[in-house]
């Protein structure tokens, strides 16, 4: 059983945002890890590139597959977890503490279009 | 099998040699080269005897699977068995000793091989010209889209920078795009698996350069609405790429051209029995319909016209089956597919269940065993290929198309007797019974092979692309 954490908004495609400081912190969910299997390499944007809610930002590589990263809102990036570069495992190990971008929102009520955990729980079960 | 991986250098000992090279005729010759260009040192070769030679190579060769060896169902690679009579034509004298420089006087006879082979592969596609030049079919896709690109260009129309690509397409497909400056939209599989002609509609229209298609797609379905589809792109004012990796099953049946596609690739290598996987290399012929024969690459540019050795194996292959038997192939691939389909629904989940042509996916096994695991995961996809080691089949091609979760894919082929599927039938059916019972079986497998499972997560995160002596130490 994967694990969703209360609080957040998630998107169909299992990327995480949680609200912090005015910014959209973006990653994926445990379900999205664990369905990768064991991820090699994560595709990072640069600071300052725009995003677009629907719109891949970056990609997911794993033994499996490799699988676009979806940009849950729209927005500036203003920083991205440089960690992953070297250990992409951290996305593995917890998907929830190793973010992957935060995001300057341009349109904050993007957030209202994402799901809660508990509809979020039906999708990724 | 026996665990081998000497190196031919490991086994070299100073003085021993299995070879007198013959008198050296030319070191008269050696005063006159630059200095720059002599070699200050003779090379390093190994140093053995010829029954080192035939052990070791023999040992390595046991270390490998191939089509030669056993049953092979990879699917999306059409693994089709490689007659030797190929091999013979290739080695003809005439044809391996030829040189691209030598003058075209000299090289009719390759000439009409490419003339015979295109005349053959337009009569099977429906296609008015192809270029020989692409050396596979990633090669020949991106080939086919700057033949679009400059389509588009000639009509002063620049606006068209959008290619439609289905979900359910080979990665090489948006890929290709990528790479030949183009941007993918994705369109949306229905619930039969087809492409969904109303989720088409909205994505037409003049910023459309055009669609890739396969057809059979990769969950080897036919796109029964492909004229429908044809008519759309074409209004739009955009033209249809055809994928031809799942050209095998519609072999003499029924052809792109006919379809309404505008360009395609062929891959030699998988539907036309030349060599395939390591060995290689490969060969993407493009074809093209008549309106677009103009823009084909002029082969005058070049005496290089692809893979010639490869194109020659599959004219061989044509020509040894003949216009009656071609059909023969594509008929026996779709049969033996739809046989082994039907033949395990009741141990493997079928997402799909309609009639399949050459390959067919199943979504994982319908009982992983994971109310008998000490961990509460049952089997994966993944183990039951493992599995399929132990028991001396190739393992399919797993987690693709990425549409199911646990996607397992079967190609047979029309190169598998009757015996050999039931073979594979019953195995798949052993498996599917110890997952059942104990799916740590699968879980710990291969259990026979010389290597179990590599650690494939450290290889891609931290890759060792060359001989290093430390691996051996």
């Amino acid at each position: 059983m994967s694990k969703v954490i209360e609080g957040l908004r998630y998107s169909e495609s299992h990327e995480w945002v949680k609200v912090e400081g005015g910014l959209a912190v973006v990653g994926v969910s445990d379900f999205a890890q664990k369905e990768m299997g064991n991820i090699t390499y994560v595709d990072l944007p640069d600071v300052d590139d725009e995003v677009t809610a629907g719109e891949d930002f970056g990609a997911l590589e794993s033994v499996k597959a490799a699988s676009d990263l979806i940009a849950p809102v729209s927005g500036r990036v203003v920083e991205v977890n440089e960690a992953l570069e070297d250990e992409p495992e951290l996305v593995n190990q917890d998907a929830y503490a190793n973010w992957i971008i935060k995001v300057e929102m341009s349109d904050p009520s993007e957030l209202d279009a994402l799901l809660d955990a508990e509809a979020y729980k039906k999708i990724s079960d | 099998m026996k665990y081998y991986d000497k190196l031919i250098f490991e086994l070299s000992r100073e003085g021993r040699s299995g070879y007198s090279l013959p008198e050296n005729k030319f070191g008269h010759c050696l005063k006159e080269l630059p200095k720059a260009l002599r070699r200050p040192a003779a090379p390093e070769l190994p140093k053995v005897s010829e029954i080192d030679v035939v052990r070791h190579y023999t040992n390595l060769s046991q270390m490998n699977f191939g089509v030669d060896t056993g049953f092979y169902p990879l699917g999306s690679c059409t693994m089709k068995y490689n007659p030797k009579i190929n091999e013979e034509i290739a080695a003809l004298p005439g044809f391996n000793g030829l040189h691209p420089l030598q003058p075209e006087a000299t090289v009719a006879g390759a000439k009409a091989v490419y003339e015979g082979m295109d005349k053959a592969l337009a009569a099977i596609t429906g296609m008015a010209g192809f270029t020989f030049m692409p050396c596979a079919g990633a090669h020949g896709e991106l080939t086919g889209l700057m033949i679009i690109r400059e389509y588009h260009r000639r009509r002063g129309d620049t606006a068209r920078t959008k290619i439609i690509v289905p979900d359910s397409a080979h990665g090489t497909n948006p890929a290709s795009a990528a790479v030949c400056g183009l941007e993918v939209v994705e369109v949306k599989s229905n619930a039969n698996g087809l492409v969904d002609v109303e989720a088409l509609k909205p994505l037409l229209g003049p910023e459309v350069a055009g669609i890739m298609m396969t057809n059979p797609n990769t969950l080897g379905l036919f796109e029964k609405d492909i004229k429908e589809i044809a008519a759309l792109v074409h209004e739009c004012g955009g033209l249809l790429y055809y994928d031809g990796a799942n050209m095998n099953p519609l072999l003499g049946v029924v052809r792109p051209g006919d379809m309404g596609f505008d360009v395609m690739h062929l891959n030699l290598h998988k539907t036309f029995s030349t060599p395939h996987g390591g060995g290689g290399p490969g060969s993407g012929p493009v074809g093209v319909a008549k309106h677009l024969v103009d823009i084909l690459p002029d082969v005058k540019v070049s005496g290089f016209n692809g893979n010639f050795g490869v194109i020659l194996r599959a004219y061989a292959y044509i020509l040894m089956l003949g216009r009656e038997n071609v059909k023969l192939a594509g008929k026996y691939a779709t049969l033996s597919a739809n046989y082994i389909k039907e033949s395990l629904k009741d141990c493997y989940k079928l997402p799909i269940p309609s009639v399949c042509k050459h390959e067919f996916v199943y979504d994982g096994l319908i009982d992983d065993g994971a109310s008998k695991a000490p961990d509460g995961h049952g089997a994966t996809t993944l183990d039951v290929a493992k599995r399929l080691l132990d028991f001396g089949f190739h393992a399919p091609t797993i987690y693709f198309p990425l549409l199911f979760h646990q996607a397992l894919m079967i190609e047979p082929t029309e190169t598998e007797s009757k015996e050999t599927l039931d073979d594979f039938i019953e195995v798949m059916r052993k498996i599917a019974a110890e997952a059942a019972e104990n799916p740590m079986i699968l879980r710990d497998a291969p259990h026979c092979t010389p290597i179990r499972r590599p650690d494939e997560t450290t290889a891609a995160r931290n890759p060792i692309l060359k001989y290093q002596d430390s691996i051996c130490e």
